[in-house]
């Protein structure tokens, strides 16, 4: 099924291999109106303002940023559920951005989604056997009397009992939601899978839990996932490779290790500062930065680096006035600021080493 | 040791279903003493909402049987009546929810409704409760607070919401602050915000604060004592040192193990605690966390574990022999991260 077979690929030598999601400029606008017979066009949401990015098979690659910057605009994108307003995504070598009819439902049993709320993905009205179920059901790919048997097979597979084939969402936890949810997903044997904040809903104790069904499926299945969260943690501890998106735009992407030892951009380095840590000690001797104020509107980003209104590093008149591009760092790292952070300037003041 | 501010006795919530009794809280004591910050840890479920929600006197009569005393400055605060509590609810003892999207209403301008709490329990004019609510907006960090008051919820972001319910938490200088999971909608750079500003506040304000959390990394750097509950009890109890190092109860080990850091290696596989947390219909016989517990043995399945105290400080609620708690602490916890 995948061209590839090969576990994760180092980030920087697999240039040569065909990435299975190839963004190019992709941007997303929502446009404002206003009048109510007569609506005029009075502005747009830069949602998503060029992104270029490159998924390969079987890693997995990690989607951070806080909330309104763009990353479920994006995935949504990815996944055809939304038009971009430009740009174009290749998935698997191929031009998907314009699928319509046939060619897209066909595409989209290559990729699925999991969603974060597994309260208000699940149809309540439906029983567990049913919404596993519908993948097969839409798409045709098993005989209807072999449904069940598929159906069973996946919840034994993801960590249910398939005896509760017949009980409803409500019966179940937030963490056995989110497993019905995941086993819906692998029901047609997609290539990708996007995960939008699979787990934020849930317990602590029930993460590790659905992180590691995770982890072992993509092993399995040689899933591609592209995982969305704002919990940093969760996402080190996930991903391949890690994007940084801030106002519609990727600030920094890098191998998981590389981004949380040597951020190079200051946003990076905020995040990173600001998560908790499970220890006192350490969690007393890190120096915050603490980002003030808010992230401004979308509706009518800053200029020059969207960043430079809260940045502790900007210097101006460049920040203000030029668009920093994504560039080079260390080897598979790149990073769009004029005036990057120093090599483990971060981690010195984060102390992530316990030893 | 100073008088404690809130003193809870063996607090029980039982609420009646058709299905059975609910043991939300069951069986539960602490204290609170002036000044400091309590973090209470534990899952969906283990009772750490509904305690609270009877100390600030929320939880019905009607559907729930309570027993026990809360102690609060002296008065049991269960056995007050209706109209005292509500001068003491708001005034001295205040509530910040999880969810700052639905816990101010739509329809009011943010300035009145935290003057509205003013004017409930203070013989003030509309113009100075809507001056102190702006300088409590002050207070909290909001730029241009005078326009902000004037603005609806809609309008603030999600951070400036809950900064909104912490300024009309403090509005009338309460001795105890309740914090229920304040930080969980909120992104990691706000929580942070508002982490250091619940800290700052309650020195200016020299209040105790409880902060309600599952996530033992929000409470590591700004709690004093951490008491973790689970199925309604509280398991295990102590100084902050106590449980991150040198917990005594396996519960607390799997919250710790489950959590993702960043100081990991991503090759270490998360340890999460298996099986799902018990109904509280059907608690499970002796310990509530046996089914769950991989060191249970027999005596497990049948006595209930007491709390009792290692030391001044540190109690926990586990069959295990120290010794064995304190080397598998060692050996599979902290080795571990």
């Amino acid at each position: 099924m995948s061209v590839e077979t090969a576990p994760v690929p180092a980030p920087s030598a697999g240039e040569s291999r065909t990435p299975l999601i190839r963004l190019r400029g992709i941007k997303k606008y929502f446009p404002i109106t206003r009048g109510i017979l007569i609506q005029k066009k009075v502005g747009n949401v830069h949602a998503v303002d060029g992104v270029d990015l490159e998924v390969y098979p079987g890693e997995t690659v990690g989607l951070v940023g806080e909330t309104g910057c763009g990353k479920s605009t994006l995935a949504r994108v990815i996944m055809r559920l939304y038009d971009a307003t430009e740009g174009t995504i290749e998935f698997d070598g191929q031009d998907v951005t314009k699928l319509k009819g046939k060619d897209l439902r066909a595409l989209r049993r290559d990729m699925q989604m999991i969603f974060q709320d597994p309260f208000a993905s699940l149809n309540p009205r439906k029983t567990v056997g049913a919404i596993i179920g519908d993948p097969f059901r839409l798409h045709r790919t098993v005989p209807k009397e072999k449904v069940k048997g598929e159906v069973q097979d996946l919840m034994r597979l993801v960590g249910l009992n398939p005896e509760h084939y017949n009980r409803y969402p409500h019966e179940f936890s937030g963490g056995q939601r989110q497993r019905i949810g995941v086993a819906r997903s692998l029901a047609l044997r997609p290539k990708l899978i996007v995960c939008d904040e699979p787990v934020s809903a849930l317990d602590v104790s029930i993460q590790a839990q659905v992180i590691n069904l995770l982890e072992d499926l993509q092993e399995e299945f040689n899933l591609t996932y592209l995982f969305i969260a704002h919990d940093l943690s969760v996402v080190k501890h996930v991903s391949d490779r890690v994007a940084v998106m801030y106002l519609g735009k990727v600030v920094e992407i890098a191998d998981g290790d590389t981004l949380y030892k040597d951020p190079k951009h200051p946003y990076t380095g905020a995040l990173l500062s600001a998560v908790p840590i499970p220890d006192p000690d350490l969690a007393g001797q890190k120096r915050r930065i603490i980002l003030e104020g808010d992230v401004p509107s979308p509706i009518d980003p800053p200029s020059g680096c969207r960043f430079h209104p809260r940045c502790y590093r900007a210097q101006f008149p460049k920040c203000s006035e030029e668009q920093p591009e994504l560039r080079p760092m260390h080897p598979g790292q790149l990073a769009a600021c004029h005036f990057p952070l120093e090599d483990r300037a971060i981690v010195q003041e984060v102390s992530t080493e316990s030893s | 040791m100073a008088e404690p501010l809130l003193e809870v006795r063996d607090l029980r919530v039982h609420f009646p279903t058709d299905d059975g009794i609910v043991k939300a809280v069951d069986g539960i004591s602490f204290s609170v003493a002036p000044g400091e910050t309590l973090g209470v840890v534990g899952e969906s479920g283990s009772g750490k909402s509904v305690s609270f929600l009877t100390v600030m006197g929320l939880i019905s009569s009607k559907v729930a049987q309570t027993t026990g005393e809360v102690i609060f400055q002296g008065q049991d605060l269960l056995k007050l009546p209706a109209d005292e509590m509500r001068s003491v609810r708001g005034a001295k003892i205040s509530m910040i929810f999880q969810d700052p999207m639905t816990s101010l209403h739509p329809y009011y301008k943010v300035g009145a409704q935290i003057s509205e709490a003013i004017r409930a329990h203070e013989k003030v004019s509309k113009k100075e409760a809507h001056d102190q609510a702006v300088e409590m907006l002050r207070k909290v960090g909001i730029p241009r607070p005078d326009e902000r008051a004037n603005q609806y919820p809609h309008e603030f972001s999600g951070g400036m919401r809950q900064r909104a319910m912490i300024a009309m938490a403090l509005s009338l200088n309460p001795d105890l602050l309740i914090a229920d999971e304040p930080t969980t909608a909120l992104d990691v750079t706000v929580q942070a915000q508002i982490l250091d500003l619940i800290d700052r506040l309650k020195t200016e304000f020299n209040a105790a604060v409880v902060m309600i959390t599952h996530d033992l990394g929000v409470v590591a750097e700004h709690c004093d004592h951490i008491q973790v509950m689970y199925a309604g009890k509280v398991v295990e109890a102590g100084v902050r040192r106590d449980i991150y190092y040198g917990s005594h109860h396996p519960y607390t080990w799997g919250l710790l193990r489950s959590i993702a850091r960043m100081d990991q290696d991503r090759s270490d596989r998360l340890v999460p605690i298996l099986g799902l947390p018990p109904s509280l219909i059907n608690v499970p016989p002796g310990c509530a966390f046996n089914p769950r517990c991989p060191y249970a043995f027999d005596r497990c399945r049948t006595d209930v574990p007491e709390l009792i105290p290692a030391d001044g400080h540190h109690a926990s609620a586990c069959h295990l022999l120290l010794e064995d708690k304190e080397r598998i602490f060692h050996e599979e916890v902290l080795a571990k991260s």
